[in-house]
């Protein structure tokens, strides 16, 4: 879960990272009494989750409160690369001197974590990977020793800043690892962090990205998450604990296992090429053992998108059986007619595996003029695809 | 011969008395998989009843392990326990451990692949948020189902389960000398290379299937791999292409970041290798299929 700069900010403020005073609005209006607060001259920031809003004009300096009044109205409301900015942040100034790069993630290459430092700061860090590579340090953190003294001197070292600053920068780097490890992060960069005219390391702007796996022990990040934001067939979805990524495809899919649902969003979007550029609409994983409630969950939400004009269902009975699997979706069906559902989309089902000759027969059994069979995962995706293209 | 997993392997399961325990060990008996005991500190000293099978249950690994000379470990306890249940297994030494466990925290793996690596790496690690290992015929070790295949001449590494059933299924009639389900988690222990590696030394297994998908760059690696030290046959399949990037499909480790994890990417570096990738798990195994002849 990516989080906006102002909860970046309020997670290094809440451990010790330094940070400009700052508060987040929604409103122009209310920005003059929060610009008085921080003292009249204030930079007023969009809060939105991607890169590059300075250029695109979400950042602008206010000179009093009235003026913050003025271009908070300007920022909120605007578009940056298709996020509409919802918030703006306003933050006490700074008269910059130097601007670095700091950042702890996991390397997932090395299994293991990484400090990345440089004294190149301000700008698309990605950049400086790629145009100069040796101005970006990278030191490996071993996950259980983390970052002592010794560290966060090696990283200052290698990053080369300057001798005036390290010892500030060091401190930094211990408490923003704090973060790091405490909030079950993967990913807490400071870009920039800054020098100031009067002798001040600050971390101006962040970014931090948290592990959901994380959640049992980390009950405060629910809060977090941007819930307005949501695609609200995903956040349906998600109420119902179900595995679910919107598309801007035709055909609806649901199956079991990650692996296989990604499989076959790729044979569908295949097939999909034979039938005029159909494509799959969703991603929805049941997981193993799916009940039939679990089954009518997922058709719901599907059956809900109005995008979707065929639905495939693909499982393979591993330790779960294929006939499971096919009551589920005769009782799925029957729990929406009697919700009063108006069930009218096609639905082609493939069994394999565990039971499945037993899953077919019942499907066979139960005769549901919406529900086709075909035996294989190619077959099934090129039959829903025809069938979405055909009620286009 | 197989890799890894063997009918000599003795098998301790941590978390047996919990329900999904109770379940998948019942199942790898009837699969004729060697179990030994099980572990939970609270429950030392009883037994199970399995079906006419009774299997000890011990207060720790390291005493299971004194007392039954089990080689393997499997995980089957709650996330927010797995962490510690590995660091046990990795301090007992035992050789084998496969983390079935999903949903667990990065800085959780992270720190018990650290701590293996810092005890000298004598415990493999299979997983976590895996399917496990089977050779059919042999020994069964997590939740494959035992029933898809037989014995036979493909090495199997895959990233994901549910497509280890698929592909299994679809060369059941050649069989299997050993399949590994590696997981989808961004760090995980043994890696594509590592099974990779054990089925070139294999002298069971003449071709190998290797199931990568979107996230990380594990697949690149195993191609550079591939070109460099495997000589016997190489069949690739990758899901995720239609995959957006930004969204995690599933599985933690399943995310497309910029250009970096896209399925394309990982296609391209397999076939520069020499490894011939299907398009879908089917076409796939039918390439397995002609190369074996």
């Amino acid at each position: 879960m990516d989080l906006f700069e102002y909860q970046a900010r309020d997670l290094f403020a809440k451990h010790g990272v330094p940070v400009l005073a700052g508060e987040v609005i929604d409103t122009p209006e209310a920005a003059r009494e929060v610009a008085e607060r921080l003292g009249g001259r204030a930079v007023v920031k969009a809060q939105v989750k991607t890169g590059g809003r300075g250029k695109a004009g979400g950042v602008k300096l206010a000179a009093d409160p009235d003026d913050a009044v003025v271009k908070a109205g300007q920022i909120l409301g605007m578009d940056i690369k298709g996020h509409t900015v919802h918030k703006v942040m306003l933050a006490q100034t700074a008269d910059i001197e130097k601007e670095y790069y700091v950042s702890f993630l996991l390397d997932r290459t090395n299994r293991t974590f990484l400090a990345m430092a440089s004294v190149e700061g301000g700008m698309d860090i990605e950049e400086v990977a790629a145009t100069k590579p040796e101005a970006l340090a990278r030191i490996p953190v071993d996950a259980i020793d983390g970052v002592t003294d010794e560290k966060a001197r090696e990283i200052v070292a290698a990053a080369r800043f300057p001798e005036e600053v390290a010892g500030q920068v060091a401190d930094v780097l211990k408490t923003l690892w704090t973060v790091f490890i405490t909030e079950d992060a993967l990913l807490v960069e400071v870009n920039p962090l800054v020098t100031t005219a009067d002798g001040r390391v600050i971390a101006l702007d962040g970014k931090v990205s948290l592990d959901e796996n994380a959640g049992f022990r980390q009950p405060d990040h629910e809060a977090l998450e941007d819930k307005a934001a949501a695609d609200p067939l995903e956040a349906a979805a998600k109420a119902k604990n179900l595995n679910y990524v919107k598309l801007d495809g035709e055909v609806g899919i649901i199956g079991n296992g990650a692996g296989l649902v990604m499989s076959t969003l790729d044979v569908v979007a295949y097939a999909g090429e034979q039938h005029g550029g159909v494509k799959p609409a969703n991603f929805l994983d049941i997981g193993g053992g799916a009940s039939a409630q679990v089954m009518a969950n997922g058709l719901e939400i599907i059956l809900g998108d109005p995008d979707v004009k065929s639905v495939f269902v693909n499982v393979f009975g591993g330790i779960t059986a294929c006939d499971e699997v096919a009551n589920g979706i005769v009782q799925a069906l029957e729990l929406l007619k009697n919700k009063g559902e108006d069930v009218t989309k096609p639905l082609v089902v493939r069994l394999d595996g565990n039971n499945a000759e037993l899953g077919r027969k019942i499907l066979s059994d139960a005769n549901h003029p919406l529900v086709q069979r075909v035996d294989t995962m190619d077959g099934a995706a090129d039959k829903a695809a025809e069938l979405a293209a055909a009620a286009r | 011969m197989a890799i890894f997993l063997t009918k000599d392997s003795k098998v301790i399961v941590q978390g047996m008395t919990g329900a999904t325990g109770m379940k998948h060990t019942r199942l790898m008996l009837g699969d004729g998989t060697n179990i030994v005991g099980g572990v939970n500190p609270r429950k030392a000293g009883t037994s199970v009843d399995f079906d006419g099978t009774d299997i000890p249950v011990f207060g720790s690994v390291k005493e299971a392990v004194e007392k039954t000379g089990a080689d393997v470990t499997v995980i089957f306890v709650p996330e927010k326990f797995t962490k510690d249940a590995v660091v046990e297994a990795i301090d007992a030494e035992i050789p084998l451990a496969v983390v079935i466990t999903e949903g667990i925290a990065v800085h959780d793996s992270a720190a018990f692949w650290a701590y293996a690596g810092k005890k000298g790496n004598k415990t493999r690690i299979i997983g976590p948020n895996c399917p496990g290992i089977i050779t059919p015929g042999q020994s069964n070790v997590g939740i494959i189902p035992g029933d898809i295949t037989k014995p036979g001449r493909i090495g199997l590494v895959s990233k994901s389960g549910t497509l280890t059933y698929q592909m299994m299924y679809e060369l059941r009639d050649i069989g299997f000398s050993t399949a590994v389900g590696i997981g989808g988690d961004p760090v995980i222990g043994t890696t594509h290379i590592d099974a990779l590696k054990a089925f070139q030394a294999d002298p069971d297994t003449d071709l190998i299937v290797m199931i990568g998908e979107i996230g990380g760059d594990a697949e690149e690696r195993a191609a550079d791999f591939v070109k460099a030290h495997v000589t016997k046959p190489v069949v690739g399949y990758v899901a995720g292409f239609t995959a957006p990037e930004g969204k995690t499909m599933g599985h933690a480790g399943a995310i497309v970041s910029g250009s970096s994890g896209t399925a394309q990417a990982k296609k391209e570096a397999l076939e520069a290798a020499g490894v011939k990738v299907g398009k879908t798990p089917t076409e796939t195994a039918r390439l397995a299929r002609e190369l074996l002849g």
